[in-house]
């Protein structure tokens, strides 16, 4: 189907919905291909293939919104996508706030962005197939304590995302991934562990070998083998990057602009103070061309941008859509969220802590006595409190070195004196997917174990 | 419902010999086994905020999902268009998988016997948009009542009902119904200087309309919501380490579907990858443990009247009194291990996903012991009532789950609440330390979602008032 009929269509939806009767509209179609390949101790296991794609629609009678989505874009399913909406704007309640956003705050960034390439699609099956067994195959023949695989996937997406309005945008991105990921087994005695690695890219010629991604999951998994589960204690705790990741998303709810307007966030009125240690700084920047949080507009049609976060350890800004950044008298940040339809939410672009200057083994090399946490589990954080408490497993820290496998233990604190609370930034920054931060060493936190 | 009453026949004309050339284009390459998975999704949601209704929204989804086994391999497509040649494009991709000569003839698709769990008249989602409404802002106003430190409420209604259809390579053809609605209420209070607190309830089922006006209205979500928000105003830090932990009956029945639950799903079992792989007769609880998966529980969110195989679902008996018994299978699981037959646990999120052994309602039966005389004989421990999420490690077997409203245990009396803490164990250990089990078993209000490897099921648990004697719980204190 070529480009131009989903833009129209969507601009024809937005139309039809004005001659409804909806006094503002805007609709949004998706369209995307899958591809995945699973193979497990050096056989296929699945193969998966498929394309879809689905229309969604806001519109505003007034102040009043209603929202629909369908699959079916035959015209009879477009015509009940348009009544479904409008029914729906009997029931709402006139909010003052509701609206599009005005026009001189839509547009879309210019230029390449560097999120599609045409060539993900023609990548041959048997060669996805090859790939994925050569993952595993590198994992399973690291160590003859490798004894068992959950698996190995080689899989691509390539999508059409297309947005227009009553209000005159009209905007469509393609874009497209490839990755690869292993999931080994390893077992001494009684012990058993997993652990995984992947790598994600635009293209083929992105991602780290089969090579690098087998051996790297092989020896996570190894490592993890005989835990400790050690005592009850106060210590540092430095979180790789694949966990200081998550804390990155904790940070990311914590500045949401609904949850501040709402008062439901521990950073809820804190602009312009303190709110971490000076050497942190976090950004949300939409317009880094290849990266997987990039778009050239966001789900509002208002254009991609870069917001310093926190500056040097004081608060500088939330992340807002239109109707956020209304209710606290401000302008959106152009991080406007949504699925196929429904009120736009808020999402980040790439969020990340920006790097240090040192490594992460300078970090760990500085500690007595701590916890270097390689895995966290669990929803236990609260960020109307910042009371912080979940899950971990990863390796301790004795003398400065990594010493032996942890798990089955607990890290609590509160966001508020982690964020504070951290004392070293390392200068290992990556971008895995659209969140990312370098290793983070937090003074003190509790250890709950035995 | 039958076959000729489903929107598959009545709607979209699709006739038993569609069905039997789908499936043979689907073994055109070989394959020991195909089925096709048919859907049509409506779905609607209302929720409230700030006491005004801000977002309504209803859509449509429908699709197929075409599966072709041969041997350990799938080969699986879908099309959200249920078009004759789409359908066929599906079965002629899934089909690549397998390599070698058609298989031919007759399927004799049969309608086989089935539950009939959820005889909804009129789905939630067939009801008028102005009664449904009214069940948020009731839930508004009542939360706000609650108490005048309730300064945030926000209520969402959301219910769907789903058509499937199933017909498969072994015969079966099977039509089923599928309404589910549930609502959720979170509140959040404060006092004049100190933190905000949330509180959360929830619930609902494959129910009427009616279920929220007679037997769970807004007001008792509402309520449960606001009680939890102002009792956390008090809330103290935490306890650090292990301890011994009684958990309240209804939804800490979460333990059971970390610690156990998915530790037993055939998959995980069948590839030697799970902490309970080879341990069917082994002990791995106390004897006072006995824990059911139960997909034929009437109008319960995890129930099914068959599960996304085709296959009627059942009661299974997971351990028995503190003993192993069995795994939760699947088709394709049951046929690999050479089992009797599935346990009808196969389930998937829709016609894009392919089925795997899932849990339905998990719960453990109920004990002799009284629960108050559970709380007195603890001198000093932590007393959960309510949780939010939970995760497991299926290979080490380590899980947790996090306790959002829970109480100090002193003297054999709860004192202080205290603040959110997440409680970790390790499967096939922590039930072993159950030590009384309360005669109060209690199932959820009917508001889990379950996720495995990117899919979301609807699921159910229940447990009653239980004493484990040792937990680690993760505090600051």
């Amino acid at each position: 189907m070529s480009e131009n009929h989903l833009l129209d269509l969507a601009q024809d939806i937005v139309r039809r919905a004005q001659a409804g009767g909806a006094s503002d509209a805007e609709c949004t179609i998706a369209e995307g291909e899958e591809f995945s390949a699973n193979v497990r101790m050096r056989e296929i296991e699945n193969l998966k293939e498929a394309g879809s794609r689905g229309a969604g629609l806001r519109i505003l009678i007034g102040k009043k919104t209603g929202s629909s989505y369908t699959s079916d874009l035959s015209r009879e399913g477009i015509e009940r996508l348009v009544q479904s909406a409008i029914e729906l704007a009997d029931i709402t309640t006139d909010d003052p706030h509701a609206g599009l956003p005005e026009r001189e705050e839509l547009g879309q960034i210019e230029g390449d962005l560097g999120l599609y390439s045409a060539a993900v699609a023609d990548l041959d099956t048997g060669f996805k197939i090859e790939t994925a067994k050569a993952t595993e195959e590198a994992a399973l023949s690291t160590d003859t304590r490798i004894f068992n695989s959950e698996g190995a996937s080689f899989d691509n997406h390539a999508g059409r995302h297309v947005f227009a309005n009553s209000r005159g945008f009209a905007g469509e991105y393609r874009s497209s991934y490839c990755s690869l990921s292993t999931s080994p087994v390893a077992k001494d005695g009684e012990s058993m562990e997993r652990d995984y690695w992947y790598t994600m890219a635009r293209d083929f010629s992105g991602l780290e070998s089969a090579v690098y991604v087998g051996t790297t999951a092989a020896k996570r998994a190894l490592r993890r083998l005989k835990p400790v589960k050690v005592e009850t204690q106060k210590v540092p705790v430095v979180f790789e990057p694949r966990t200081a990741r998550s804390l990155l998303d904790n940070i990311f709810e914590a500045v949401h602009g609904m949850a501040i307007y709402r008062h439901e966030s521990f950073l809820a009125g804190k602009l312009g103070e303190k709110v971490a240690h000076e050497d942190v700084t976090v950004v949300d920047d939409a317009t880094i061309p290849g990266l997987f949080g990039t778009s050239p507009f966001d789900d509002e049609g208002v254009p991609s941008r870069r917001t310093v976060v926190i500056e040097r350890g004081v608060l500088k800004s939330y992340l807002m859509n239109t109707y956020a950044a209304r209710k606290l008298g401000i302008k959106t940040t152009g991080n406007a969220s949504r699925g196929l339809t429904g009120n736009a939410g808020i999402g980040h672009g790439n969020f990340y802590l920006e790097k240090g200057v040192q490594s992460a083994e300078q970090i760990i090399g500085g500690i007595a006595n701590g916890f270097y946490v390689t895995e966290l589990m669990g929803f236990g954080v609260n960020t109307v409190t910042g009371d912080y408490s979940r899950g971990a497993a990863g390796l301790w820290i004795r003398n400065g070195e990594l010493a032996f496998a942890v798990s089955e233990v607990t890290i609590a604190g509160n966001l508020k004196d982690m964020l504070t609370g951290i004392e070293a930034v390392g200068s290992d920054l990556e971008f895995r997917g659209s969140v990312a931060a370098p290793t983070l060493k937090i003074g003190e936190m509790t250890v709950g174990g035995r | 419902m039958v076959f000729s009453e489903s929107v598959f026949a009545a709607r979209f004309g699709i006739t038993r010999q569609d069905l039997e050339g789908y499936l043979s284009e689907a073994l055109s390459q070989g394959g020991d086994y195909a089925d096709l998975y048919f859907e049509y999704l409506l779905t609607s949601s209302i929720s409230i905020d700030e006491s005004m209704v801000k977002s309504a929204a209803q859509g449509v989804s429908m699709g197929v999902g075409v599966r072709v086994i041969s041997g350990e391999r799938t080969g699986y497509a879908y099309s959200d268009d249920l078009s004759p040649e789409k359908i066929r494009k599906a079965a002629r991709v899934a089909a690549h998988i397998a390599s070698g000569p058609a298989k031919t003839g007759k399927f004799n698709l049969s309608e086989g016997a089935r539950h009939n769990l959820y005889p909804v008249v009129t789905a939630p989602t067939e009801t008028a948009f102005t009664d449904r409404v009214e069940l948020v802002k009731r839930a508004d106003r009542a939360a706000r009542a609650y108490d005048a430190r309730i300064f945030q409420v926000q209520a969402m209604y959301a219910d769907n009902l789903r058509q499937v259809m199933v017909a498969t390579s072994d015969g079966v053809l099977t039509v089923d119904r599928q309404p589910l609605a549930r609502m959720s209420v979170s509140a959040l209070a404060r006092t004049k200087d100190g933190a905000p607190q949330r509180g959360h309830s929830g619930g609902g089922g494959r129910v009427e309309l009616n279920f929220f006006l007679k037997e769970k209205t807004p007001e008792h979500f509402a309520a449960e919501a606001a009680r939890e928000a102002i009792a956390m105003l008090d809330a103290v830090e935490a306890p650090a380490g292990e301890m011994t932990v009684v958990l309240g009956p209804g939804w800490p029945g979460i333990l059971l579907h970390e610690a156990v639950g998915h530790g037993l799903e055939a998959d995980f079992n069948r590839k030697g990858v799970s902490a309970f792989s080879g341990r069917v007769g082994q002990k791995v609880a106390s004897e006072l443990c006995t824990v059911i998966d139960d997909g034929t529980i009437g109008s319960r969110r995890g129930s099914l009247n068959v599960d996304d195989d085709g296959h009627p679902t059942q009661k299974n008996v997971l351990i028995e009194n503190g003993l192993l018994r069995g795994y939760l299978q699947d088709k394709l699981s049951s046929r690999l291990m050479k089992n009797p037959s599935s346990t009808g646990s196969g389930r998937r999120e829709s016609y894009a996903h392919i089925p795997m052994p899932r849990m339905t309602n998990t719960y453990m039966l109920a004990g002799e012991s009284d629960p108050e005389e559970i709380i007195r004989s603890v001198p000093k421990g932590l007393y959960c009532v309510n949780f939010g999420g939970g995760q497991v490690d299926i290979t080490s077997g380590n899980f947790v789950f996090s306790a959002s409203e829970s109480y100090l245990i002193e003297g054999g009396k709860l004192t202080r609440p205290v603040r959110n803490a997440t409680l970790i164990g390790n499967g096939p250990e922590a039930l072993k330390y159950v030590s009384m089990v309360g005669n109060d078993l209690r199932l959820d209000e009917g508001i889990g979602v379950c996720g495995k490897e990117g899919q979301s099921v609807p699921v159910g648990v229940g447990i009653p008032t239980i004493r484990i004697d040792r937990m680690t719980v993760g505090g600051t204190a």
